[in-house]
């Protein structure tokens, strides 16, 4: 054969879009590219550049955490949750996060023109009871209607505002090398529970969300003294994504070891099958704790009082490792960096 | 899990490696056809693990990497179309073509579905009969047989509104492209499991004894992968060059009968443009002429236009094998999977995107 021309149709590249993607919007590295871009640069403060899942607010003598949430979940309704207990949930664990309690919630809702009120009546009954379990009043909220076919059913945002009752200061910044990673649980449940729903797979038991509230394993940790450095709850873009997001915060590296992270046996096999890294899925009732490693012990006895972290395990420890990076002790020994997702693996997964 | 567990346990790996250490008496280069190896071998760092000696190259074993970008171009203009629905594997939507990717067309309102099985794509034509539903279908001999299936199915139906954009490519072909190559260092192959589950691998005896070279039907786990090695390293120390079949629980040496009687009946082979390296004598299939009917080229009268170049990616070297990713002055830096200069960095199974994962030794902007 003949000496072939190389590389001849490489094209120019796309260097950025200039219209938001699907992408955008799932909790990997696009989305965390049009915040630096967008809105970070435009809204520029301390609180807002401390960039934890919570803001920190100083108010008289109190220091308040407040947080918001969008959610777009598709299905409406899922084994395990739907987008109401979802709506409450997450934006009282992004509160927890902060180490706060939850105080109050607000609750806007965006609805489709033709959307069942029956439907609607479900989601609100569920979250009720969410916000029963979580211990917190909805004191607000606020309803807008847009014309069928501009809404996709229903949309729903909820703000959340807690009272700090602690000295400590939980976030990235407050990561030491040293630390050891706490991880609360099994990880992949609410991603591929979604995935289910949607492509209409089942399996041999239903996959339920791990949709829960976290607030009481989070303040029982810092009522028992354990000096808490960082909290992040595992949502979209899973494990992976929240400990590149610490790393690159808090300037440090994390190392984590392959076998020690939890996956269920069944949603193992949904992930083989469905080609997911579960380091990846989207969880909502999953947290990491980075805490100092003396106290690690002592901070997996706590968690594990409580059903929603009953399976919490230690998985990792932070480096002094000056490129931020995540790596992973695989299971036959080697190591490879966990990196941050690119796009997303699933789009509206909350 | 049955089947997967037991190629991942770290013992039997262990085992493989030593027994590799104790056979390697010099340097060997081995290529791994398959994205999906490739991949594999940088997750589990199964190249860290082996002795210096053994270089490992990455083959051009991703569709989606070696897809000429003219294709690409064309599937973004059927997107375009108000008429036309068009469905493809996730992979697929953010490669570049000549200015676009799939994905900004879907974002711009092309109606572009990711599909899991071309079959899909004939649901959505059966359903939807005022639309024109088109399948992208791309890939090696392992998707070749659910595409054919698809367009079997729908001729049977004679459905009006199904086609097929056809970019199938053939291995066998290209790994006698890789060996007559001047350049070429590749001293043994592990070849793709999975498009061996299909055709078997009778196609590699002629290869392998004609240019001298062992070629291993070789799986995706951690334990196929490091015993599909072994078995190669064993061949070259002691002078063999023949075809061996490590991922014997899938695949046999006829293949897949039934599947390749289905690929037969709707696809013929043709020369095919492969995105990096040129044309390939006799290296892709089309749709027969009894299937004409159901090419998206012909049905939407498309001319591909040669595609616009000039980029410093360097995906040709690295999918011949030339050039490993980090080789390339771009890597990490100008081209990320956020902005891919070229289509390895953008497939799951891409070379460049599974270094840039799993790899500790990139630059982090």
């Amino acid at each position: 054969m003949s000496e072939r021309d190389f590389n001849q149709t490489c094209p120019l590249p796309i260097g950025s879009y200039p219209t938001v993607l699907l992408a955008h919007g799932g909790g990997g590295r696009l989305m965390q590219q049009l915040i630096d871009q967008v809105f970070a640069p435009a809204f520029s403060n301390p609180a807002l550049d401390a960039r934890h899942d919570a803001a920190l607010v100083a108010a008289g003598g109190a220091r308040l955490a407040l947080t918001t949430d969008s959610y777009v979940v598709k299905p409406l309704f899922f084994p395990g949750g739907d987008i109401g207990s979802l709506a409450i949930n997450g934006t009282v664990n992004d509160l927890a996060m902060a180490g706060a309690r939850p105080l109050a919630l607000s609750a806007g809702f965006i609805l489709e023109e033709g959307f069942a009120i029956d439907t609607l009546t479900r989601v609100v009954a569920s979250m009720r009871a969410a916000a029963a379990e979580a211990g917190v009043h909805i004191v607000t909220g606020d309803t807008k209607v847009v014309d069928r076919g501009k809404g996709d059913g229903l949309f729903i945002n909820t703000a959340g505002i807690g009272i700090i009752e602690h000295e400590l200061t939980i976030g990235p910044a407050g990561v030491r090398p040293g630390d050891t990673v706490v991880l609360s649980g099994d990880l992949g449940r609410h991603g591929i529970a979604i995935m289910a729903t949607r492509e209409g797979l089942a399996f041999e038991s239903t996959i339920e969300s791990d949709c829960a509230p976290l607030v009481s394993p989070v303040l029982d940790l810092i009522a028992a003294g354990v000096a808490v450095h960082c909290l992040r709850d595992l949502t979209r873009g899973g494990l992976a994504s929240a400990l590149n997001e610490i790393a690159t915060a808090g300037g440090c590296g994390i190392s984590i070891d392959e076998r020690a992270i939890p996956v269920r046996e069944d949603v193992r096999g949904a992930c083989e099958l469905l080609g997911f890294d579960p380091l990846y899925v989207a969880n909502e009732g999953r947290f990491v704790a980075f805490v100092p490693a003396d106290q690690a012990a002592r901070a997996l006895d706590v968690l594990r009082r409580h059903d929603v972290s009953s399976g919490a395990v230690v998985m990792g420890t932070v480096t002094q490792d000056p490129s931020k990076l995540v790596t992973m002790k695989t299971r036959i020994g080697a190591s490879r960096v966990v990196d941050m997702l690119s796009g997303e693996q699933l789009p509206r997964i909350c | 899990m049955k089947y997967v567990d037991e190629y991942r346990d770290a013992e039997a790996s262990q085992r493989l490696l030593g027994a590799i250490r104790a056979t390697v008496t010099r340097p060997w280069t081995i290529m791994e056809i398959c994205g999906g190896q490739t991949h594999a071998i940088v997750k589990f760092g199964l190249d860290e693990l082996l002795p210096d000696t053994i270089t490992l190259v990455h083959g051009p074993g991703c569709p989606v990497c070696v897809t000429a970008a003219e294709t690409v171009d064309e599937a973004i203009e059927l997107a375009g179309r108000p008429d036309v629905t068009f469905c493809s594997f996730g992979d697929m939507l953010r490669v570049p073509g000549s200015r676009l990717d799939l994905l900004s067309v879907k974002a711009a309102g092309g109606d572009v579905r990711i599909v899991y099985s071309p079959m899909d794509a004939v649901t959505l034509a059966r359903r939807h009969p005022e639309r024109q539903v088109v399948f992208f279908a791309v890939g090696f001999e392992t998707t070749a047989p659910a595409n054919a299936m698809a367009a079997y199915q729908a001729k049977r139906e004679e459905l009006r509104n199904f086609s097929l954009l056809v970019s199938h490519v053939l291995v066998p072909p290209a790994i006698e492209a890789i060996l007559s190559s001047p350049a070429n260092q590749v001293q043994g192959f592990l070849a793709a499991g999975h498009v061996c589950t299909v055709m078997g691998y009778t196609e590699y005896e002629p290869i392998a004894q004609s240019y001298g070279v062992p070629i291993v039907v070789t799986g995706f786990e951690p334990v196929d992968i490091l015993q599909g090695l072994y078995m190669c390293v064993r061949q070259l120390e002691t002078g063999r060059a023949e075809v061996e079949n490590q991922y014997s629980r899938v695949v046999s040496r006829e293949g897949n009968l039934p599947a390749q009687r289905i690929m037969r009946e709707v696809f013929e082979i043709v020369d095919r443009n492969w995105r990096g390296i040129g044309v390939i004598p006799r290296s892709g299939f089309a749709l027969r002429a009894e299937y004409r009917d159901f090419d998206a080229e012909r049905r939407f009268a498309l001319s591909p236009a040669p595609a616009l170049t000039a980029s410093p990616c360097i995906a040709g070297q690295v999918l011949q094998g030339v050039k490993r990713p980090h080789d390339c002055p771009a890597f990490g830096t100008a081209c990320t999977p956020e902005r891919p200069l070229g289509a390895p960095m953008v497939s799951s199974e891409g070379a460049c995107a599974a270094y840039y994962r799993h790899r500790r030794s990139r630059p982090r902007a």
